[in-house]
């Protein structure tokens, strides 16, 4: 079983759900990059979705191109990436780390050798934001040959066609981007939200994170009413850029804590699932 | 639609040339370039569109515009006869207002009132702002803070023509930094917009569209040249960015296999130097970036690097993917000249013809230059002169050491 599955599997013992951060490897320097993962697994991360820069961050907002653009500038590459990941499993061997990032860097690099280096890296999952299922046939097929989990999104103007699509070729959990827009924008539709999560659960057949939107511990309770899993970037991103270097790990820890207690607290108020 | 017509059938369904094209993008897209594809596939099966669109065309933009026997540059430089397409005389001044109508019609017929584009020299972007005002949309342009800076005229023009300019301040500030604005925005706000991408580039279904809606620049050509020069030329030329021009002039002259069809890229500082915008030319790798996949110039981790053109229309780090077929499969040919030979064009042009080429343009009639001379004077070349250069009068009098 992978590393992912076990997680969501452990998880559901529990009755928790996952908390799934994401920083951009090299951000703010390539050196600060183990140890804000280290204080993201202290903080409570179940998986970690680590970026890999791209120069042309189409998908994403303001906060994680700025994040890019930094990481570019201290040299950070896709080889790098799996450097860091290389070093984080030296230390952990539990936790999921999801490289999220563009199609280009890892057709530079080779798509077959990146799914052999980042499976031999400790990488168990990817999710290349421009490869929709369609143009990714093979590199799914490649990335399973290297038991690395094909993650993939799906959106609010997703048809349930394309659930499918997603079903057939992806594993470990599905990404849902709770709405229209890029990383880091402003407002989230919880009913919306609370109402396709069942559905895409029942169609794809695995675990549902949401992203895209959540921002501080009384949205990520309110979708993890319904979600499996919680995804956190810019907010975290943000806590980076806003700490003195050195500082940028406790601040990190802290803010997830936060979310993590949020989550776990049996509670749950202020969220009423629509029928 | 002219391409149902000929013995070349390209992209195949999924928008893929060959290996080039495709649809590379986030899934927040997918629906919408979907929406896109069903509405262009309804409005060429009716004839009302295309009517509309014609109409447009001639009574707008001022279609067919003109092939000009440039006489006088011909025979100074002693060999092959050129001939220009004249975009330049189209409303606007460029070739991109055809299929800015075209897509703005498509828009209209979608129900989406605010239409978006990306721009880099401007051309694009007040074309876009032009058929806005035409249908009575909302307009938002999005241009690199530098390319806002080479091109201060055209900047106001789309204010006058009631668009709003939004700089982006991102990456090289330049035209692929705006494409990802322009992306953004449509991602965000896909209910009432409509992007009007304006090159033969990005996700399916826009690297067929806009070739389809350029495809009349051709089209004339095919029945111009015989009225004019007796038969269809030896060579046709045209400048290479995104390379929406080129496929226009190109694709009617495809299937007739003994018209040599020249694109021509812009080598910057000299393709040595690294400092140019020429992916074809200089054999860049194959990568993925704002949709499609294509040459690209890219660093040796897939970033994708800064390029330089003294043309701010052509300075673009990847190339169209129908082109990057054509090149693979031969039946073009691509070649790049530097900011000294298209600017030494311009001023020729400028000259000898009365005519103030765009420093785009200028980029084809510097390689139709440096070919003629070694042919004979039987011999025809078409230049496709897309644009008027009265927007570079800035650039080039700074080359020249000359303050406005």
């Amino acid at each position: 079983m992978s590393r992912i599955a076990k997680t969501f599997e452990t998880l559901r013992g529990q009755g928790r759900k996952a908390l799934i951060p994401f920083i951009t490897a090299g951000d703010p320097d390539p050196d600060m990059t183990l140890p804000l993962m280290q204080a993201l697994v202290e903080g409570g991360a179940d998986i970690i979705e680590l970026g890999v820069p791209f120069s042309d961050p189409m998908a994403d907002g303001p906060t994680i191109q700025r994040a890019s653009e930094r990481a570019l500038q201290h040299g950070m590459s896709l080889r790098g990436v799996l450097g860091i990941v290389s070093a984080f499993r030296r230390e952990n061997g539990n936790t999921p780390v999801v490289l999220m990032g563009y199609a280009n860097p890892i057709e530079a690099y080779g798509t077959d050798v990146f799914a052999r280096d980042a499976q031999a890296a400790g990488v168990d999952g990817v999710l290349v934001v421009d490869y929709p299922p369609e143009e990714c046939v093979e590199f799914s097929a490649s990335l399973r040959d290297h038991d690395l989990d094909p993650i993939f999104l799906l959106a609010p103007t997703s048809t349930e066609q394309r659930y499918s699509e997603v079903a057939a070729l992806g594993s470990g959990y599905l990404y849902y981007v709770s709405l229209k827009g890029v990383t880091g924008a402003g407002h989230l539709d919880f009913d919306e939200v609370a109402r396709r999560i069942p559905v895409i659960r029942e169609k794809v057949g695995m675990p549902v994170g949401v992203g895209f939107g959540i921002r501080d511990a009384a949205s990520a309770r309110r979708i993890a009413q319904v979600a499996d899993a919680v995804v956190i970037g810019s907010r975290i991103i943000e806590e980076i850029e806003n700490s003195p270097r050195d500082e940028g790990p406790a601040r990190v820890r802290a803010f997830l804590r936060e979310i993590r207690m949020a989550l776990d607290s049996k509670s749950g108020r202020g969220f009423e699932e629509k029928p | 639609m002219p391409m149902h017509e000929l013995p070349y059938h390209q992209p195949d369904a999924h928008g893929h040339f060959g290996r080039y094209g495709g649809s590379f993008v986030a899934e927040t897209l997918k629906p919408a370039l979907d929406e896109l594809l069903a509405a262009y596939a309804d409005a060429q099966r009716d004839p009302a569109f295309r009517a509309e669109f014609e109409y447009d065309l001639k009574h707008y933009v001022g279609r067919p515009s003109p092939i000009y026997h440039a006489k006088r540059w011909s025979k100074l430089l002693g060999g092959a006869q050129i001939y220009l397409k004249r975009e330049d005389l189209n409303h606007t001044g460029a070739h991109k207002v055809n299929n800015c109508i075209g897509q703005a019609l498509l828009a209209r017929r979608m129900g989406k009132p605010r239409v978006i584009a990306e721009t880099g020299a401007g051309q694009h972007g007040v074309a876009t702002a032009t058929v806005a005002a035409r249908y009575g949309m909302e307009c938002c342009v999005y241009m690199g803070s530098e390319d806002i800076k080479r091109q201060a005229a055209n900047v106001y023009r789309m204010k006058l023509l009631g668009a709003t300019v939004v700089p982006v301040n991102s990456g090289s500030k330049t035209l692929k930094d705006a494409l990802n604005e322009a992306m953004r925005d449509w991602v965000t706000n896909v209910g009432n917009t409509f992007y009007i991408i304006g090159t033969v580039a990005g996700p399916h279904p826009y690297p067929m569209l806009v070739r389809d809606f350029q495809t009349v620049i051709g089209t004339e050509c095919l029945t111009q040249m015989p009225e004019l020069a007796g038969r269809q030329p030896d060579a046709v030329i045209a400048c290479v960015g995104g390379g929406s021009n080129a496929m226009g002039i190109f694709y009617s002259y495809i299937p007739k296999t003994d018209v040599r069809l020249i694109g021509v890229e812009a080598a910057g500082f000299g393709l040595a130097t690294g400092k140019h915008a020429a992916p074809l030319t200089a054999n860049s790798p194959v990568g993925v970036l704002h949709g499609n996949r294509t040459y690209l110039m890219q660093d040796e981790n897939g970033q994708i690097i800064e390029t330089h053109s003294i043309s701010a229309g052509l300075d673009y780090p990847g190339v169209g993917p129908e082109h990057a077929w054509l090149k693979d499969s031969g039946r073009a040919e691509y070649v790049a000249v530097t900011d000294d030979e298209a600017l030494a064009a311009f001023h020729a042009l400028c000259r000898l013809e009365g005519i103030i080429p765009a420093l785009e343009s200028s980029h084809a009639l510097a390689y139709a230059a440096k070919i003629a001379p070694s042919m004979s004077s039987d011999k025809l070349l078409l230049v496709n002169l897309s644009g008027r250069g009265d927007k570079d009068m800035h650039t080039v009098a700074e080359k020249s050491g000359i303050q406005f």
